[in-house]
């Protein structure tokens, strides 16, 4: 579960309209999506910004990543679901209420539909850019380069964590076996390893950064900058017309409950 | 015995790593897998303990077929060592490191101890018994990795790249270790570059080549067939190197023992004193 849930995240150079946007731009864009899922409670209008986000994987064709990532986050999904109907459950005096179902529904597309949008900005947005595009926004250089090298690590983690898994369950460790409790104990001796060598490794890059001059100067220049071009405006623009119909809508038009029309 | 009939693997990402192995490795055997990098070696030894499901094809270790038994299962009677020791040691103590697989295998507390004991002696790790792993050297957290997987006695002992980052003394003491398990029947497999390594063992040596095997025979008839070796990025051993060179003198190619090298130069240029 947890490897597909990487590979979700992990870039690969490609030329597409999408992959050739501004990051910065493509940040907003995905914060205005991660506003919209926010502040909506319904299923209709999640739905539909599930939906924006399929043109945007196609046009980048990454939709066999895109689906990976999605397949990986299923099962926090469900855990989503399934906590959310069993507390409404509870608390409406042990009954299922239509409108109860229907929230919990909405919540689980929301995640969904916040793992679809960082999933597409990830799978398009090279970590390069990404700390170009933090640098460009005034972030001090140490910081933009501790977030792309984070990024950077985790496919290289995630492989990490596959071999140490096969070393321990080469040593009859069954992570699916037993309680709950035991179940997560039984992460403890992937864990261990995995934090030990992540530690060592940045060790290792501390040290080969400094042998190769790394802040020996204050003020850095960069081989590419980022510009913005006519896709980049387009997408803001839209972006923009998204934020604002979002807001009116969740302002002043009623959204209908689903049970309404079938349940009853 | 490990018996491998027809069998491709291929990887989620598309990469086909074994494209038809056949292969029979019988009990007590002393197995070496050479290769380039990417050749599907490792790919081949993670089927061994079911790591790895074959694509198509089948692996039968001792009769039982891979597909239709756990890790657990497999891993009791297939004792694999990763190449990397950072990937596996975690406990505060080596003891509570090789009580770890012992306690999984569901061995009682009084067979547990008495493995410790038996595996710290075997590998002279006694000393470091209550010391964390993460304080010994590079060498002896090789050797407590070894002695995690060695305590629970597996028939077939698979050591994935063995001599990496190992000192000449530590190569001899693994040498002459695998020397002493073999005398007791265990079967090993080895992945390795080492060809110096192997030279000195002198095993059963297997070359794969993209996911196939290209060659099979004993060690001296492989690491001396200049081809083969080319073709699989490996280069011949030293004392090989030697003789090839030497070959318009009449003397023999295949060899890759250094006493074997000795008494041969003696015997064509002799000086009786030596």
């Amino acid at each position: 579960m947890s490897r597909s849930v990487f590979d979700g995240l992990k870039f690969r150079k490609v030329d597409s309209p999408i992959h050739n946007l501004d990051p910065r731009v493509k940040f907003v864009y995905v914060l205005g999506v991660f506003v919209a899922a926010i502040i909506y409670n319904e299923i209709i209008p999640l739905l539909l910004l599930f939906l924006m986000q399929i043109p945007f994987v196609l046009l980048a064709g990454v939709q066999k990543q895109w689906l990976r990532s999605l397949r990986g986050a299923l099962f926090l999904a469900w855990f989503i679901f399934l906590t959310n109907i069993l507390f409404r459950y509870i608390g409406a005096g042990y009954t299922f209420l239509p409108a109860d179902i229907e929230f919990s529904i909405a919540v689980t597309i929301r995640f969904i539909v916040l793992v679809a949008s960082f999933s597409v900005f990830f799978l398009t947005t090279s970590p390069d850019h990404l700390g170009l595009a933090l640098e460009q926004s005034g972030v001090p250089y140490e910081f933009s380069f501790a977030f792309t090298t984070a990024v950077r690590f985790v496919p290289v983690l995630a492989e990490e964590a596959t071999t140490i898994m096969d070393a321990q369950k080469a040593r009859g460790l069954e992570l699916e076996k037993g309680s709950f409790m035991k179940r997560i104990r039984n992460y403890v001796p992937v864990l261990i390893p995995l934090i030990v060598s992540a530690i060592r490794r940045s060790l290792e890059l501390a040290e080969a950064m400094e042998s190769r001059a790394w802040g020996a100067t204050k003020k850095r220049t960069n081989l590419y900058e980022l510009k913005l071009h006519k896709g980049d405006f387009a997408l803001l623009i839209i972006t923009f017309v998204i934020i604002a119909l979002e807001i009116y809508v969740r302002l002043f038009v009623p959204i209908p409950p689903l049970s309404g029309a079938f349940l009853f | 015995m490990i018996e491998i009939e027809n069998v491709y693997f291929k990887y989620q990402s598309g990469t086909e790593a074994l494209r038809g192995i056949t292969l029979t490795i019988k009990d007590g055997e002393f197995v070496a897998i050479m290769g380039q990098n990417g050749a599907g070696k490792t790919t081949l030894v993670k089927h061994f303990n079911g790591l790895l499901k074959p694509s198509a094809g089948k692996i039968l270790i001792d009769n039982i077929q891979t597909t239709k038994s756990s890790i657990a299962s497999l891993s009791k009677t297939v004792g694999f060592v990763f190449q990397n020791p950072d990937h596996q040691l975690f406990s505060e103590t080596v003891e509570e490191e090789i009580a770890f697989a012992l306690k999984n295998f569901g061995f009682n507390q009084e067979t547990i101890e008495k493995q410790i004991t038996w595996v710290l002696n075997l590998l002279s790790l006694n000393q470091y018994r209550k010391t964390s792993p993460f304080m010994l050297s590079g060498g002896e957290r090789k050797r407590v990795a070894l002695a995690s997987v060695l305590a629970w006695d597996p028939k077939i002992l698979v050591l994935d790249e063995p001599t990496i980052g190992q000192d000449h003394e530590q190569k001899e003491i693994l040498r002459q270790f695998i020397v002493q398990l073999q005398a007791q029947g265990k079967t090993i497999v080895t992945v390795t570059h080492d060809v110096e390594f192997v030279a000195e063992c002198n095993p059963r040596v297997i070359l794969m080549r993209e996911g196939k095997i290209v060659a099979d025979g004993e060690g001296k008839e492989i690491l001396t067939n200049a081809e083969a070796i080319a073709q699989s990025s490996i280069i011949l051993p030293q004392i090989a190197q030697v003789f090839a060179k030497l070959g318009s003198l009449g003397l023999p190619k295949d060899v890759i023992d250094i006493y074997e090298a000795k008494d041969i130069l003696l015997r064509a240029y002799g000086r009786p004193e030596e």
